[in-house]
């Protein structure tokens, strides 16, 4: 299998390519020396120690998990009526409502804050604060729980639904005692997809943030100080470790809800 | 039980209205604003409301948005080339392992392959733009590592701070969205037809360039424009990688909504802006869906 050979060295170094920065993050973190160069001069952890006694960091900190929690929560209640809308009978103009709801994955983002910008400032004369960043957060994060909990609702057999209601359950109660343990997985995975979305997203921050800036809007003005780059190292470090930690979970508990509802894995988020 | 009775259709109707509201007053309605914002002017925090095409006179004669002079490109050009450069790169780099991924790899490895390459996307997009500064910088790790090995004395300059540095980073940072779409069409490939083609004569290179490759099409536009499009809305890579000195489109509607203090001209460059990668977009699928339909 030569063929296969010269792509699999390919496709590995294309990984290496993409977790190259990533995997310099730990390295720096820990890296004894005030500039991010090598050679490596020694092991600490004073860069860690640094953010633990920063007290603006943990307000930015603070601020960006509130807004990531109430943002996933938002955003998946939205996704679970529109997945559900996906996999119930057609009416006229679904495909386009849904196609709209989905336009964020492919705009700029800057279109989007600029836009929402205008309206929160100009036209209904708003303060900024968190709840302009949830509000944002929430249109881009909206379409990926869609994406992931549509994984879920698909091909549910309506069946098991019509079972339960033909054996004395009321409509609600056929959904919350069939249907939703069988989408719960796929409801956790949507929450965690939101909540890293927003935790990580700049842009829509930067234009939309109050007096309290998020954790990103608050990494990107550290980044100017040249001093402070190994402390963006460690706490990049940290970012990086919880995002994937979370996202592995989200992946077990996608493919969980993918094998409940009896499909073959196409893997994947988007 | 109001509307919860009425025909299934009605209840999907029903289900559908809280998140299609939701959309359209945060992003219909944002949008709409800033079309009607274009066509006003800004009097210090306040707009002037008469209708005005100024705004867009502006981008169409002044030289630094579109014309450009003797020394220097408009921004919006310059744009544009950048986005269709990083296309063209991440698509050709990602073809490969989208083929990997779904002809080679074992179907029971391939959502771990996918797994695999999904993860970088998910850590913050700041930090690994941050990242790539750090890596091409003057006294970067590239710089630094090959000093430290002996193969260069002095830093190499180009690396950072030009446009390539700016390509490089945004190639990484999409990669992701090309090898996706790319996947998916080649997994719809019937593998019957490959060993057809075999069977009849063909080479697996000449089959490869005479059915998997024609049939992927659909996913290659797919990539192309889900790269394309959000890459021209990119500020923060070029802030980070080009300093104060060359900026891109998205980084001057920015500066129209924070320094500048113009707003109008901001939605009108952002107005124009997307209008222009729109028309290539579909100049795009036109010329694709006539070069299909003249090959069968």
């Amino acid at each position: 299998m030569m063929r296969g050979g010269w792509l699999r060295a390919y496709a590995l170094l294309y990984l290496v390519f993409l977790f190259a920065p990533i995997l310099l993050l730990p390295l720096f973190a820990f890296n004894d020396a005030s500039v991010i160069a090598f050679p490596l001069t020694g092991f600490t952890t004073h860069w860690f120690q640094e953010l633990w006694t920063t007290e603006a960091l943990h307000q930015a900190l603070r601020n960006s998990l509130v807004i990531a929690v109430l943002n996933s929560l938002i955003a998946t209640l939205l996704g679970v009526c529109a997945a559900r809308a996906t996999s119930g009978p057609a009416f006229p103009g679904k495909r386009g409502i849904l196609g709209f709801i989905m336009l964020p994955l492919v705009l700029p983002e800057i279109v989007i804050a600029v836009s929402l910008l205008v309206v929160v400032r100009q036209v209904l004369d708003l303060q900024l604060s968190n709840v302009t960043v949830i509000l944002a957060h929430v249109v881009i994060s909206l379409p990926f729980s869609i994406a992931i909990l549509n994984g879920a609702f698909a091909n549910l057999d309506p069946a098991f639904e019509e079972a339960a209601q033909d054996l004395g359950e009321t409509r609600w109660g056929a959904f919350r005692l069939v249907t939703l343990p069988l989408v719960f997985p796929g409801i956790i995975s949507s929450l965690l997809i939101c909540f890293i979305i927003s935790l990580d997203d700049f842009v829509l921050a930067q234009f939309l943030t109050g007096a309290n800036p998020t954790l990103p809007v608050y990494i990107y003005g550290l980044t100017r100080f040249v001093k402070s780059l190994p402390v963006i190292m460690a706490l990049g470090t940290l970012l990086v470790a919880l995002s994937i930690t979370l996202l592995v979970i989200a992946e077990y508990f996608r493919r969980r809800g993918v094998a409940r509802a009896g499909l073959k894995d196409s893997g994947g988020f988007l | 039980m109001s509307i919860f009775d009425r025909s299934p259709q009605a209840r999907t109707a029903a289900l559908l209205s809280p998140p299609f509201l939701y959309s359209l007053l945060l992003l219909a309605l944002p949008l709409v604003a800033i079309v009607l914002i274009s066509f006003w002017t800004q009097t210090g925090l306040d707009f002037d409301t008469t209708f005005t095409l100024a705004n867009y006179r502006a981008i169409f004669t002044q030289p630094q948005y579109i014309l450009g002079n003797a020394q220097n490109w408009g921004v919006i050009p310059v744009s544009l080339f950048v986005s269709a450069t990083v296309t063209a790169i991440t698509v050709v780099l990602a073809y490969p392992v989208a083929y990997f991924v779904s002809f080679v790899v074992d179907p029971s490895r391939k959502s771990l392959w996918l797994f695999l390459i999904t993860i970088p996307f998910w850590s913050s997009y700041l930090i690994r733009v941050f990242l790539w500064k750090v890596i091409l910088g003057f006294n970067g790790v590239i710089n630094t590592g090959l000093q430290a090995l002996g193969v260069i004395r002095e830093p190499l300059e180009f690396l950072l701070y030009n446009l390539a540095s700016v390509i490089i980073t945004m190639a990484h940072a999409y990669a992701v969205f090309a090898i996706l779409p790319i996947y998916v069409a080649l997994e719809k490939i019937d593998r019957s037809l490959l060993e057809a083609s075999q069977d009849l004569g063909e080479s697996r290179f000449s089959t490869f360039l005479r059915v998997t490759l024609p049939l992927s099409v659909p996913g290659i536009v797919g990539a192309v424009l889900i790269v394309f499009i959000p890459t021209i809305g990119d500020y923060v890579t070029p802030q980070l990688m080009l300093g104060a000195g060359g900026r891109l489109v998205a980084n001057t509607i920015q500066t129209q909504f924070f320094k500048g203090n113009d707003a109008p001209l901001g939605a009108a460059l952002s107005i124009v802006t997307m209008l222009m990668v729109g028309i290539i977009s579909l100049v795009f699928l036109f010329l694709n869906r006539r070069w299909l339909r003249g090959r069968s």
